[in-house]
């Protein structure tokens, strides 16, 4: 339909594609302008002390990723053939809890539970027969990333599983088919299908990760590219040492979603719970034995540590840490940030999915234009670079020229609007297109454009989508701890970055009480999209 | 009252899309009632998408009346048009829906109030002002689109199998609506179907579309006899 060719909406999204591309085009102009002035530098940077940084990070993603998806298999097959295993639901819930938790909020509860002075530390000691050093170093590391990502696969090798027509499942059951010999015939192909896309999106979580380094890995021997950044801009000042592993870093995302695109992977994961149900298994009792074991190990690797992080934080003294003075401000710095980030998350969002639709209706037939492909998967590709690499970009851009703690607030609120950014597309465009596809014709018929049409017939459709966009966003932005790790300072502190200043000074009993109002706050928000999400869907 | 009648001509109009094309030379005579039919996919709805501006011509015009409106924007057409669904916004009532025909940012007079609530008992809906469209059948949402219609008061109407799925005896009732609607306001009215029935009852000349061009045009009485293009008879043999 060739609707008009001067629709606001094209400009909005040219907008928002302007606004997202000079924040990346900064950074690597930065990347770039260091490279520039010290070649020798940044070609000096590149030795073997970095490249064992990239080895390690490649071999700790690649750890995470077979720890997290293989027992997931397992898990999710155990779940997919007991429909009504004593709280399934609550289970599945629970297993989207890791996605809404702060990594470090994550990582804190690990150590409370599996830390030297953690609630397992005596067992554990008395099991090895000596005294338990705690997780640090690549065994803490990859505890957290498949604490985070083995309940991430189950759920989406599950949806997979449930793709399978239950047709197929009355057939299996009407031929006889055991465990076995279903798996092969039913559940493997339908797996199999979707294991790249997963494994794939789980490699990037891990090679992007950054907060659970820093806090669980253990100096130079656990750490990786990220990490190695944000020290060598932090405590080294070598901003071209920065430049050297920001480009390996670069080059090594950019590697891994090209192979994902190639594997059809979707890099923005997926939060829908699955809940359909199917009737026709009769397990036999080893079967379900064996399962029932799968599920509780899974449910008590995955609980512990959340369990850990609402007891240890519970220990605390909540009230006095509520009426600290640097509590109450890192508050509501976040709180200011954090609205302010969804709030131009969910803008970018709109614009994008409204030029996307303009765009496409304007287009009678044949190739999609290069800014239709921008607003339309282009959107996904900021995912590519990681926040920190945007913040090393515009440190040593500004470093001379201004204060760059100064810049604090709006690095953060603007890299995490970027960065939640396809996540609210994700909320808003199933939403908008259906709204299109019904009022495009009418609209343009009634002559109702602009300003009018967003208050009177895009705005009433679009409230609660755009709220859980809102809402997710603010919870990410809320619990990150990638910028204002590099920007910080004792002037501009979030909850996340109060949280690491306590954890590094050994202030155990305060990180824990933090931790547990952090997680509380990001989990309120995510259940709270995740309900305006499903109430918008119905 | 106070339209006047227009005639529409597509002049030499080629439009493509992807990778089919139609060819559209045809007028359509003011005042009168013409009906659009012919197999699915011929190009029925396409044509009645060239007059609405919907669809902008590769080659060609459109004129209404004596005005070129080949590359006018939809809303600046002397057109209305009732599409088969889809014609009311859902989170609107029934008074705003047919208020979005007088002012495209819901800014109502009194007058025009008056005038949405005359329209509303013309077409049989009076005191439904509040209803939203859910709490509506499907031959009540047509009517509130119709009410829209009068509301609008174009001299062109369009009107794209808008009764389709409604029942028999709910599309009598329809086309007797619109026949008393044309009777009064004499309005251009462009109406596609599949009913031979519909165009029967209400349509003076036919237009028969067939793979994106206009195979036959007429008067619909010479239609339905032996003497009737074949094409149109293969057409109803074909669907009845």
């Amino acid at each position: 339909m060739s609707v008009s060719r001067t629709d606001p909406r094209i400009a909005a999204g040219i907008i928002a594609l302007a606004a997202i591309g000079i924040l990346i085009g900064g950074a690597f102009a930065g990347l770039g302008i260091e490279a520039a002035r010290n070649p020798q530098g940044a070609a000096d940077a590149f030795d073997s002390y970095l490249f064992r940084i990239a080895r390690f990070t490649l071999w700790q993603a690649l750890l995470s990723t077979l720890l997290s998806v293989v027992p997931a298999i397992f898990v999710a097959r155990a779940l997919a053939r007991h429909p009504a295993f004593p709280g399934r639901a609550l289970i599945l819930r629970l297993f989207a809890v890791p996605l809404a938790l702060p990594a470090i909020v994550a990582a804190l509860g690990i150590l409370s539970l599996y830390g030297r002075a953690g609630y397992f530390a005596e067992p554990l000691a008395a099991l090895t027969g000596g005294t338990w050093p705690g997780i640090y170093g690549l065994s803490g590391i990859l505890v957290a990333h498949v604490f985070f990502n083995l309940p991430l696969a189950t759920r989406l090798i599950l949806e997979a599983l449930q793709t399978v027509p239950a047709d197929q499942w009355r057939l299996a059951s009407q031929l006889g088919m055991g465990a076995r010999s279903s798996f092969r015939m039913i559940d493997w192909p339908a797996i199999r299908a979707a294991l790249p896309g997963i494994a794939g999106l789980v490699f990037m979580l891990c090679i992007t990760s950054f907060t659970i380094v820093l806090t669980l890995g253990g100096g130079p021997a656990a750490t990786t590219l990220e990490v190695a950044i944000y020290q060598a801009l932090r405590f080294d000042f070598d901003p071209a040492r920065a430049v050297a592993l920001t480009l390996l870093q670069i080059a090594l995302t950019a590697v891994v979603v090209l192979a994902l695109m190639r594997l059809g992977a979707n890099t923005t994961g997926d939060a829908n719970l699955p809940v359909a149900q199917r009737n026709y298994i009769k397990a036999k009792t080893g079967e379900k034995a064996l399962n029932t074991a799968i599920i509780v190990v899974a449910l008590v690797f995955v609980g512990g540590p959340m369990l850990a992080t609402i007891v240890s934080g519970l220990e605390a003294n909540l009230g006095r840490l509520a009426g600290e003075a640097a509590v109450q401000r890192a508050t509501l710095t976040s709180i200011v940030l954090a609205t302010l980030s969804a709030t131009l998350a969910t803008m970018l969002a709109l614009s994008l999915v409204m030029a996307r639709r303009a765009l496409a209706g304007s287009r009678t037939g044949g190739e999609k234009t290069l800014l239709e492909r921008f607003t339309d998967t282009g959107a996904g590709f900021v995912l590519v670079v990681p926040p920190i690499v945007i913040g090393a970009g515009w440190f040593v851009l500004v470093r001379q020229s201004v204060e760059v703690f100064s810049l604090a607030p709006f690095m953060v609120v603007t890299v995490n609007a970027v960065m939640a950014m396809p996540f609210a597309v994700r909320a808003v465009r199933p939403a908008y297109d259906a709204a299109s596809e019904r009022h495009e014709r009418l609209c343009a018929q009634l002559g109702i454009s602009g300003w009018n049409r967003l208050r009177l017939i895009d705005w009433p459709v679009l409230k609660r989508p755009l709220a859980t966009a809102f809402s997710f966003a603010m919870a990410l932005s809320l619990g990150d701890l990638g910028v204002i790790a590099l920007f910080g300072s004792d002037a501009v502190q979030t909850l996340p970055y109060l949280l690491l200043a306590r954890m590094g000074s050994y202030r155990t009993d305060d990180a824990a009480g933090l931790a547990l109002m952090l997680g509380l706050l990001c989990l309120a928000l995510t259940m709270l999209a995740d309900r305006l999400g499903r109430e918008t869907t119905k | 009252m106070t339209s006047t009648s227009a005639a529409v001509r597509l002049d030499h109009v080629v439009f493509s899309y992807s990778d089919t094309m139609v060819r559209f030379d045809v007028t359509f005579a003011p005042g009168e009632i013409t009906a659009i039919m012919g197999p699915s996919g011929a190009g029925k709805s396409t044509l009645l998408n060239l007059v609405a501006g919907f669809e902008i011509p590769r080659e060609g015009r459109v004129l209404i009346g004596d005005v070129d409106v080949t590359i006018a924007p939809p809303s600046e057409r002397p057109v209305s048009m009732v599409f088969q669904e889809n014609n009311l916004f859902a989170h609107l009532d029934v008074e705003k829906n047919v208020g979005l025909g007088r002012s495209p940012a819901l800014r109502l007079a009194t007058a025009d109030r008056r005038d949405v609530a005359t329209a509303l008992t013309r077409v049989g809906l009076a005191g439904m002002e509040k209803r939203l469209p859910r709490e509506l059948s499907g031959g009540e949402r047509q009517r509130v689109a119709l009410a829209r219609v009068l509301v609008r008061d174009r001299p062109i109407l369009l009107l794209d199998e808008p009764f389709a799925s409604l029942g028999p005896a709910l599309r009598e009732d329809m086309l007797d609506l619109v026949a008393s609607l044309h009777a009064e306001r004499g309005m251009t009215v462009l109406f596609v179907t599949h009913q031979p029935e519909d165009a029967r009852k209400l349509a003076k000349n036919m237009v028969f579309v067939e793979a994106g061009t206009v195979a036959a045009a007429g008067k619909t009485a010479d239609f339905f006899t032996n003497a009737g293009p074949e094409a149109f008879r293969h057409y109803i043999g074909g669907e009845r």
